[in-house]
């Protein structure tokens, strides 16, 4: 009986998730301080310009960065084998900003890509730092790791806020750490569609990133390497991390918290629980951005400030349930 | 200024008691106490001196004064993060979990943006500083005091749980705080920071007498409870059974604590890391689990660590950084290989 009812579960949930994010993607083009009467956009230049440079690009930048960062969460979980492993509980984050820092400071005048790439290199040098620490505790507890990663995050942070503010960019820092899709119109949003294509690769080596979480000798023993697989795995997490924070600055606990939540529902099997990541990951931007949009309208509150309230209460939950699964210690 | 009346305790103590005890081990302990705190002595009164004089160029009479007060307000808020750190890990029986790892700073941070949220600019502007500081102070003492015995009370959780609630906890508080420093209008904001932070460059005289006040009655309550928090690293169980009263006791030291924390915070702003930093290296160094002994030791740590960085910030660095900044990355690093070898034993 129960198997039927999670077959079906699994059988509607990506459906219900991709309508939702239609939904919200709609609800996200109506909202704005301009009343657009879509029903115009055929016969009004304005209404067309209005849509085209600034709601669309930011649903699109709302999409991209929340499914990017959902799975960059999926992956780092999967690879680690700890539910509590996401960008931002394992230094990535923070490691993109000082990278975005040091391109700052030393290529004042950088293209926006050469920032991601120097962002990218930096998160994937924190992350590598935080994967050789855990691998170096003996008794690894569940949640020592995400601990470690939290505190090592610190650590690359007040490095960070020690040069920005020799250098004046304490502001700049702070905005990094606290995502904002309103500066978002058309042609300053694409570098998102690197995170996007993270995704998808993602999607490609899935079955090996759950082979390589079972541990070396597992993975080796079936034909995996495992190290350019954990290689591998955690550049598309550094990439997607480094495209949003160089982009729109850092969301927050989202890629622990959807993952979290979606295989809770339909389970680990990575395959089919990645799509189904995406979209939910995307939905949850959306409506972020578009509860800030709304909260003092017509003004706004951060997309990474509303996240960042409601993902550190679930996250505070999720460790605190009685009985749960994870906090046994 | 406490510290000659903190020291001389334990060194009289120290005498005082060596010929009852067992001879060799006790007297090595003892002659070892006496090095410590003769080391530390020398390193406070040298960081002191070195704080007063360093790049004075014969200006005694416009430079000491201010920096007789800054000195004042560093070993006020040094002596207050040791001591509510001591005195928070016995109650918690470990050494990782400090009142700021747990939140606390955050917290008080967080129900002063609230209170003037919700009273508004004008009216906070009316009421007197004084009665702001202590409203803040007593809520924060409340909620801590709750929200502790709901996280702290289930002995089911392990460590890692509680300073991974505490790390969260922080970061929620933090968003809120944010989230509200935008939905406020500016002037709010304004009003907000002035009752907020002072800083150890610039120092607001009433603030810190009324800080100072607070700091020390919360070090003199701490102080005469030294025999009861002896009794209390024995662990919950045998400290019953030795006649504390214990609920009564973790609620009185709670609020010693929440108070030194509020006090603290108000002066210079949250400093996560400096607390578990001192408390530590306390332990390490006097390798006692005396009060009397380790209180003392790491607030002694705490004031030359702060008056040293602070020198070191004007003089070297020319107020180019801050001090929070440094002290949280030598504390985090310091922390990270605290939980590594903490692991492996």
């Amino acid at each position: 009986m129960s198997s039927h009812r999670d077959d079906l579960v699994v059988a509607v949930a990506p459906w219900a998730a991709a309508a939702t994010v239609a939904v919200l993607s709609i609800v996200s083009i109506l909202v704005g301080v301009i009343d657009l009467d879509i029903g115009a956009v055929f016969s009004d230049a304005d209404t067309r310009q209005v849509l085209l440079t600034s709601r669309v690009p930011r649903t699109a930048a709302l999409a991209l960065a929340g499914s990017a960062m959902a799975v960059a969460g999926l992956i780092m979980q999967h690879l680690t084998s700890n539910r509590f492993v996401a960008p931002t509980t394992a230094g990535t984050v923070d490691a993109a900003a000082v990278g975005l820092l040091a391109a700052t400071l030393l290529f004042g005048s950088a293209s926006v890509m050469t920032k991601i790439v120097i962002a990218l290199a930096f998160s994937l040098a924190g992350t590598a730092v935080f994967v050789l620490l855990i691998q170096r505790l003996r008794f690894k507890d569940v949640l020592l790791v995400p601990l470690m990663g939290l505190v090592l995050g610190s650590v690359y942070r007040s490095i960070a806020e020690f040069f920005a503010y020799r250098n004046n960019l304490t502001q700049s820092l702070s905005s990094w750490f606290n995502a904002d899709f309103s500066g978002i119109i058309a042609g300053r949003y694409e570098t998102l569609w690197l995170a996007g294509g993270a995704s998808v690769i993602a999607y490609v080596f899935a079955n090996r990133f759950t082979a390589a979480g079972m541990g070396e000798a597992f993975a080796v023993n079936i034909g995996v390497d495992y190290r350019t697989t954990m290689t591998v795995g955690l550049a598309i997490a550094a990439l997607a991390t480094a495209a949003v924070v160089v982009t729109v600055g850092s969301i927050p606990f989202l890629g622990l918290i959807v993952p979290n939540i979606v295989t809770m529902i339909l389970g680990d099997n990575l395959r089919r629980v990645l799509p189904v990541t995406a979209l939910v990951g995307a939905a949850t931007a959306l409506a972020c951005d578009i509860l800030g949009r709304l909260v003092i309208f017509p003004y706004e509150v951060t997309m990474g400030t509303i996240v960042g309230v409601i993902g550190s209460a679930v996250f505070l939950t999720l460790v605190m349930r009685k009985g749960n699964r994870y906090a046994a210690t | 200024m406490p510290q000659p009346d903190v020291l001389a305790p334990p060194a009289a103590e120290a005498s005082a008691t060596a010929p009852a005890a067992p001879p060799v081990p006790r007297r090595r302990g003892a002659r070892r106490l006496v090095v410590v705190f003769g080391a530390l002595a020398a390193v406070t009164i040298s960081s002191v001196a070195l704080f007063l004089t360093w790049g004075i160029d014969g200006h005694w009479d416009y430079a000491l004064p201010r920096r007789l007060e800054q000195l004042v307000a560093l070993t006020v808020v040094g002596v207050a993060v040791a001591v509510s750190t001591v005195v928070f890990q016995t109650l918690t029986e470990n050494r990782i979990l400090t009142p700021a790892i747990m939140g606390f700073d955050a917290l008080y941070v967080l129900l002063a943006t609230t209170l003037v949220f919700v009273l508004g600019a004008p009216r906070v502007a009316e009421l007197p500083g004084l009665l702001m500081f202590g409203v803040n102070t007593a809520l924060l003492v409340t909620v801590a005091t709750l929200g502790y015995r709901w996280v702290l009370g289930d002995s089911s959780r392990g460590l890692y749980t509680l300073v991974l609630v505490g790390v969260i906890a922080s970061t929620l508080f933090g968003s809120l705080t944010s989230f509200m420093f935008r939905v406020m209008d500016p002037n709010e904001f304004d009003t907000l920071m002035t009752v907020l932070f002072a800083s150890f460059n610039v120092i607001d005289t009433t603030a810190l007498r009324v800080a100072a006040a607070l700091l020390v009655v919360g070090i003199v309550a701490a102080i005469r409870m030294v025999p009861t928090l002896d009794v209390l690293t024995l662990g919950r169980d045998a400290a019953i059974g030795l006649g504390v009263e214990y609920r009564a006791t973790v609620t009185r030291l709670l609020i010693v604590v929440a108070g030194l924390v509020a006090g603290s915070t108000a002066l210079v702003g949250p400093i996560v890391f400096l607390g578990l930093l001192v408390a530590n290296l306390a332990y390490q160094l006097t390798r006692s689990q005396r009060h009397a002994v380790t209180m003392p030791a790491a607030a002694l740590i705490a004031v030359s660590a702060l008056i040293l960085g602070q020198a070191v910030l004007q003089h070297v660095l020319h107020f180019n950084a801050t001090l929070g900044s440094i002290i949280n990355l030598v504390g985090g690093v310091y922390f990270v290989g605290l939980l590594v070898t903490e692991s492996r034993s």
